[in-house]
């Protein structure tokens, strides 16, 4: 018997698709592909295990196949940010710094991204967070140091972004575009 | 030891600091060198802002109702699991897959609201699918129907993406009727979960405020064979409420709601001649 049911896990899902994607649409979209898939990959979950970890790792995989799938039939697509704003939600926090937030997240490349919301958004450990993305934890503490660098550099430089497009997901694995760090 | 004691914290273990992911006697360690350290305190304050920033980026989803839909995929998952669980708690072969089959079994209908008749040939099993498709329609009608806040997923405003994703989920293009002449406006639609996939719950209302739902989705997980699945119209006051319900191709529709058989008979024809 599960201790936490699935269910309890919706909004932690919810919420990183959300920040991941920066489109609310999309993100439920996630959502519903990873419990059907965790459905039908019931099996592999070993009852007992951390089903949080295990619905994040679902995820995850699926958001990266999403992804280099978008990008082999589609290279042209570009994820248009400002569109996507505009379904945010702010919390509490003034709108527009929630929209620049979500903005300048959606330019660090994605292994970056994903390692920064699943620590500091979710609050998961270094290790659970290798596992989820099948890296090693000194990896992820690489990355999670390069996208906090990245991102304050981004939401420091206000001028700049505007100029600068969004990077597309499919690419976030060619650093051209990324490396122009000052 | 004092030397080492204010020796600068390199970046990982401030982002390790600040993140919580040292031991007890490290943190402690840390804690000492940092307060000689002015440039890693700002470091460590750059990043617990940061931190706080993107916890709060999103932090109303908690607040948010949950999409019916994610419920009840996320619902089905446990089932399967604790079905699962009891499996393996049970050391006897013989008993286990008595109760696997049992679980599954009261999952099903639980989860798909009927029993399916254990029909002996092709047609009865299709007519038993059908009929427990009009039975599902039936209990989604009842379902949300009421709901003042929230009927729909996506609002009529929105069609044209309401569309294209519930035809995305389905995998297969959707039209939605025009009931207008009929005096019914679309408020709307929602996905909800089915035995061969995803299915898809149009609403409708007139005036009067009376509610009626266009239920539809594939019927069956095996592809039709030789003879395309397809029903006539038959009329079902199996379930809560009384629906009009047929198949055309494998895929199932049914027309719900509270209004006479006569009525609903003539809007399921309506329906019929759009699709």
């Amino acid at each position: 018997m599960p201790a936490q049911p699935v269910v309890d896990h919706i909004p932690a899902l919810r919420r990183y698709a959300r920040s991941l994607t920066g489109d609310q649409w999309a993100a439920d979209d996630l959502v519903q592909d990873t419990l059907e898939r965790a459905c039908s990959k019931w099996r592999l979950w070993t009852a007992g295990s951390d089903l949080r970890a295990w619905l994040f790792t679902v995820m995850h995989n699926i958001f990266l196949n999403q992804l280099r799938t978008a990008g082999r039939q589609a290279p042209g697509k570009v994820l248009d940010v400002d569109e996507a704003a505009d379904e945010l939600i702010a919390s509490d926090a003034d709108l527009g710094v929630a929209m620049d937030l979500q903005r300048c997240l959606l330019r660090l490349p994605l292994d970056q991204r994903a390692v920064l919301l699943l620590v500091s958004e979710e609050g998961m450990s270094y290790a659970e967070v290798a596992k989820i993305t099948g890296v090693p934890q000194g990896t992820v503490m690489s990355r999670l140091s390069r996208a906090r660098v990245r991102l304050q550099e981004l939401l420091d430089a206000p001028a700049r972004r505007s100029v600068v497009a969004p990077l597309r997901d499919g690419q976030s694995t060619t650093v051209t575009t990324l490396r122009r760090k000052t | 030891m004092d030397k080492l004691l204010t020796q600068p914290l390199n970046d990982l273990e401030i982002h390790a600091y600040v993140d919580d992911q040292l031991a007890p006697a490290e943190r402690a360690a840390v804690l000492e060198r940092l307060s000689h350290d002015v440039h890693a305190q700002a470091a460590v304050w750059t990043w617990q802002q940061q931190k706080a920033a993107l916890q709060a980026l999103h932090q109303s989803v908690y607040d948010e109702p949950l999409p019916p839909s994610l419920r009840l995929a996320a619902q089905q998952t446990s089932a399967r699991q604790q079905a699962a669980n009891q499996w393996w708690r049970w050391g006897s072969l013989a008993a286990s897959v008595f109760l696997a089959f049992g679980v599954g079994w009261m999952a099903n209908s639980v989860w798909h609201g009927g029993f399916s008749a254990g029909a002996s040939s092709p047609s009865l099993a299709r007519a038993a699918a059908a009929q427990d498709f009009a039975r599902q329609a039936s209990t989604a009608h009842v379902v949300f129907s009421p709901e003042v806040r929230h009927p729909v997923e996506v609002a009529a405003a929105e069609q044209e993406h309401l569309v294209k994703w519930l035809s995305k989920r389905l995998g297969r293009s959707l039209k939605v009727p025009n009931l207008s002449p009929q005096g019914y406006e679309l408020m709307g639609g929602r996905l909800l979960p089915g035995e061969a996939g995803a299915r898809a719950q149009f609403m409708f209302q007139n005036t009067a405020g009376t509610r009626i739902t266009l239920y539809l989705g594939a019927i069956d997980k095996a592809p039709a064979g030789l003879d395309k699945q397809e029903t006539g119209f038959h009329f079902s006051a199996d379930g809560p409420a009384p629906s009009f319900y047929w198949v055309d191709q494998g895929f199932g529709y049914a027309l719900a709601g509270p209004i006479p058989r006569v009525e609903l008979m003539r809007m399921a024809e309506v329906v019929y001649s759009q699709l």
